[in-house]
């Protein structure tokens, strides 16, 4: 008996060790299968976490984000130094899913506290179940934060962009801008528009030929003349006379294209490329290179200012004439039209049109900008209309028109093409206009004019300028205005081998005490080229020259003509 | 063989005993909690008139005991903890009769004991309790065949549930539920049984929708939006797509402003907008860490008791975490329940010092017979 007990004891005592050893078995299984199931349980957590934060995953049920495209932005517009002239701030917008709104004139009073809105109209809004309701358009960081504090429910925030432009007015009228849902409705910003949208936020950066530094000096002193004169408007130019490049473009009044809906229509046109006007006597420089080049005239040629000329019921006269015979640089720096409309009739209207169309001046611009004016020309190129268009009158053109036609005068005879967009430096491919010979004989004219000519306001003793005055009246209904101006000044820079071509225009300028009451070009445009060139000189690397280093030098050739 | 020289004093055996990974996940854990308070509780304190940094102090105060409370706890050998937990448990389940007879009601539900100046929720004690008695019973049950572990275990069960859905409170009884199926799982019983209780689980689930209003509703919002106010949750995924990647920085936080649990329910939320994805992963990583490392812990333990307890414990801890995640990213429906360590929340702190005090303690290596394996069976 006891045996047998003792054997089933140890039996029993078997049988529980090895219950024992299948019940830890089984456990160790079902917990690997528990540590299994909680890894993957983490794995969706994890998953999931991704989908929300880099795919903005939705939940089930949930339409995409009410409908709206993500708004990717715009790339940057820099200037040709690398400077910020447009760029995308993350901004974002509010709206609401009105179905989700409980209490609609509590969330309207509660809005209006954060900012200015029409209570009533956003209450009836919020009021009507719709789906999707603008409530106001690139909020404020602090008006984003005020919001949130709210923590109303039905308000959601769509992240986009809002255009900024760093330097406010400054090549305003190259830049444009974007609607209210960055879209490119003016300048630079609707021409290259698909580009900036293509290349998105981050994209590759647009860099412009504009010089910010350059841009700054002749807004600057545009203003300040335009201020010093009591003009309307004022518009400005510097052009690089090798490759076309705009250095800078202002035209006056401008606006803040941060604020373009404040702006009146005055400020936001653009006088230097959609503004077309007659441009007097800088066309001096076209006529005169045109009939040297076809060789009609030469320097030694004369031409008789002692008399008004009469054509059929018309009399060209000069302003302040010197009334005698003259010599070609002298027509040219005394600025007679009687010897300019002689030397236009002799070239002939077929041969002089030709020339302005090679020169560019009655061709559409081909700038970036969808704000470009259409020249206005003589109907037919009678006898009458060749000489005045000879002086500039009877012919309209755009401030920028005459500075691509100057650049290939005084460049070597190359046609420019102007552009707004940085250019790799190198070889160009261009036409010649005119000889070599020609573009140096109109250098040596300029630059004389400015010694001793219509231009002398113009010169700095630190950088030698070359240049023509321009003074038109203003045509208005069946006639023109005397005392309404166009004065302008066509300058060169620098005066032996221009690089640059500075245009400057005053509209309607007055005469001051200093200028002795005359409002014409050689007292107030002039000098606001001598002002100008000042500024840039040291900023585009030209070294100043030494007092009396330039005095004379270049025009020896011509000393012997004038009296 | 665990070979430990009686040579080294206390503290070192203390240190080179314990499971140090889980305890360096807790302790970066909490750190990260007292950083995300200084992003999340601002702007909820001003909403309620308090001083800036009224829920970053309180934080920090509670975090402090709470770490030093479960350091303590890891001194404990494996009778104390069950001693300790009973004592608990008895108390937590008085507490709790208390809470329906004297506690305050605030939004609906008693879950609150007020003692003096402190409010306690006496739920959040008796979840970590309850594990390691069921544990306890169970793992008694399988040694012993005559003791009815598993029906003991389950009459504590069916009373604390009772308990907490009387508060009404399903937030616990779910976390409450989901250790205890943990237990019976691995209890051994026959899989039909599991299935089972899965539908009886999902019985009960189907009543709390059927006729607890407040359930229905927030379950017919999480399967489809647009039959209510999806406020919290709306704000809460608009929070973790700003985030994206790197997240908006310190401070850079804006939808947060508007999350009225953003320091307790929806801080992942806050975290993800302000730190980004990488800091999510990192976080959610850290709880896997916990999780999975105790269930290790549990599969290498030579104590069906160890295993047992620290499978519940760690299933607890990992439930709340998931539950928590889960509904911050509208995986699941809306359901008030902390982020173990990172939350603000005094009691929830201190309770989950507590779990993971009882799971370091029971985690310790101790030296003791090889393994019974048995040999071949």
């Amino acid at each position: 008996m006891a045996a047998l007990g003792t054997s089933s004891a140890q039996e029993n005592a078997a049988a529980r060790a090895r219950r024992r050893v299948l019940t830890r078995r089984r456990l160790e299984r079902r917990l690997m299968l528990v540590a299994g199931s909680m890894g993957l349980v983490f794995l969706v957590l994890a998953g999931r976490l991704v989908d929300v934060m880099v795919f903005n995953g939705q939940r089930p049920g949930d339409t995409a984000v009410h409908g709206l495209p993500q708004d990717r932005g715009r790339a940057d517009i820099l200037d040709r130094e690398g400077q910020i002239l447009a760029t995308d701030l993350a901004s974002s917008s509010l709206y609401a899913d009105a179905r989700k709104i409980s209490d609609p004139d509590g969330t309207a009073r509660e809005l209006a506290s954060v900012f200015e809105l029409d209570e009533t109209r956003l209450a009836e809004d919020l009021a009507s179940r719709r789906a999707f309701v603008w409530i106001k358009r690139h909020l404020t960081p602090q008006e984003r934060f005020e919001v949130y504090r709210l923590a109303l429910p039905g308000l959601y925030f769509r992240d986009d962009h809002q255009r900024f432009y760093p330097a406010g007015r400054l090549a305003a009228h190259v830049l444009g801008f974007t609607d209210v849902d960055g879209n490119g409705i003016a300048g630079l910003e609707r021409t290259l528009d698909e580009t900036l949208r293509q290349a998105g936020r981050d994209g590759e950066p647009v860099q412009l030929s504009i010089d910010l530094r350059v841009q700054h000096s002749l807004t600057e002193e545009l203003a300040a003349a335009m201020e010093r004169f009591d003009a309307i408007g004022a518009s400005g130019i510097i052009l690089s006379a090798r490759t076309g490049e705009i250095l800078a473009m202002a035209s006056l009044p401008d606006f803040d294209v941060n604020q373009p809906g404040r702006a009146p229509a005055d400020a936001r046109f653009n006088r230097v490329t959609m503004g077309v006007y007659e441009q007097g006597s800088t066309f001096k420089a076209f006529t005169i290179a045109a009939a040297l080049d076809a060789g009609t005239v030469t320097l030694d040629s004369r031409l008789d200012a002692s008399h008004p000329l009469r054509v059929g019921r018309f009399t060209i006269s000069d302003y302040r004439g010197k009334n005698r015979v003259l010599s070609l640089p002298e027509v040219f720096i005394y600025s007679s039209n009687i010897g300019v409309a002689q030397i236009a009739r002799e070239l002939g209207g077929e041969r002089l049109s030709a020339y302005f169309d090679r020169l560019g001046l009655t061709r559409p611009l081909g700038v970036e900008l969808p704000e470009v004016g259409e020249p206005i020309l003589p109907a037919r190129w009678s006898d009458i209309a060749t000489m005045t268009a000879g002086y500039g009158h009877g012919i309209a053109v755009s401030p920028l028109h005459v500075a691509r036609a100057a650049a290939a005068v005084v460049n070597g005879g190359h046609t420019v093409h102007p552009t707004l967009l940085r250019r790799e430096a190198g070889a160009l491919e261009a036409d010649s206009v005119i000889s070599t010979r020609t573009s140096e004989i109109m250098r040596a004219l300029l630059r004389l004019n400015v010694e001793e000519g219509s231009g002398k306001k113009a010169d700095t003793p630190a950088f030698p300028v070359g240049g023509k005055t321009g003074t038109a009246e203003k045509a208005t209904a069946g006639g023109y205005d005397h005392q309404a101006l166009m004065s302008s000044f066509l300058g060169v820079f620098p005066a032996y081998d221009p690089e640059y071509v500075i245009l400057v225009a005053l509209d309607e300028p007055k005469g001051t005490k200093e200028t002795h009451g005359f409002a014409t070009a050689g007292w107030t445009a002039a000098p606001v080229v001598g002002s100008i060139v000042n500024r840039i000189g040291p900023i585009l690397a030209f070294a100043p020259s030494e007092p009396g280093e330039t005095e004379g030098r270049h025009n020896l050739m011509l000393s012997s003509y004038t009296q | 063989m665990y070979a430990v020289t009686p040579r080294k004093d206390p503290m070192t055996r203390w240190w080179w005993s314990l499971d140090r990974p889980i305890l360096g996940a807790v302790v970066v854990l909490a750190c990260i909690g007292a950083l995300l308070s200084l992003a999340a509780s601002p702007s909820v304190a001003r909403t309620h008139d308090l001083p800036e940094f009224h829920f970053v102090v309180r934080q920090i105060a509670f975090l402090v005991p709470a770490l030093a409370i479960m350091c303590l706890l890891t001194w404990l050998d494996i009778v104390r903890v069950q001693l300790l937990a009973f004592g608990l448990l008895a108390v937590s389940l008085v507490a709790l009769v208390l809470c329906l007879v004297a506690g305050p009601e605030i939004n609906g539900a008693q879950r609150w004991l007020m003692l003096g100046p402190i409010s306690v929720q006496p739920s959040e004690f008796a979840k970590p309790a309850f594990v390691v008695v069921a544990a306890f019973l169970i793992a008694r049950g399988l040694e012993r065949p005559a003791f009815p572990g598993l029906l003991s275990a389950f009459a504590v069960y069916a009373v604390l549930l009772g308990l907490l859905v009387m508060q009404p409170d399903f937030g616990q009884a779910v976390l409450v539920t989901a250790a205890w199926a943990t237990l019976f799982f691995l209890a051994g019983t026959p899989l039909s049984w599991s299935a089972g209780l899965l539908g009886v689980a999902a019985g009960g689930a189907f009543c709390a929708y059927r006729f607890v209003p407040h359930v229905a509703s927030r379950v017919d919002r999480f399967l489809d939006p647009s039959s209510g106010d999806t406020y919290q949750i709306d704000q809460s995924l608009a929070a973790f797509a700003r985030g994206g990647i790197t997240g908006q920085g310190p401070g850079g936080g804006d939808v947060k402003l508007g999350l009225p649990d953003a320091h307790t329910d929806f801080i992942f939320a806050v975290a993800g907008e302000e730190f980004g994805l990488i800091a999510c992963l990192f976080v959610a990583g850290l709880f896997a860490l916990v999780v999975l490392r105790g269930l290790d812990r549990a599969l290498a333990a030579r104590d069906l008791f160890v295993k047992l307890a620290v499978s519940g414990l760690a299933v607890l801890f990992g439930f709340q975490a998931i539950i928590n995640m889960g509904v911050n990213l509208a995986l699941l429906p809306a359901k008030g329940m902390t982020l173990p360590f990172i939350s603000y929340g005094g009691s929830s702190l201190l309770a989950l010092a507590v779990t993971m005090g009882f799971l370091l303690a029971l985690t310790r290596r101790r030296p003791g017979p090889a393994l019974d394996d048995g040999g071949p069976v």
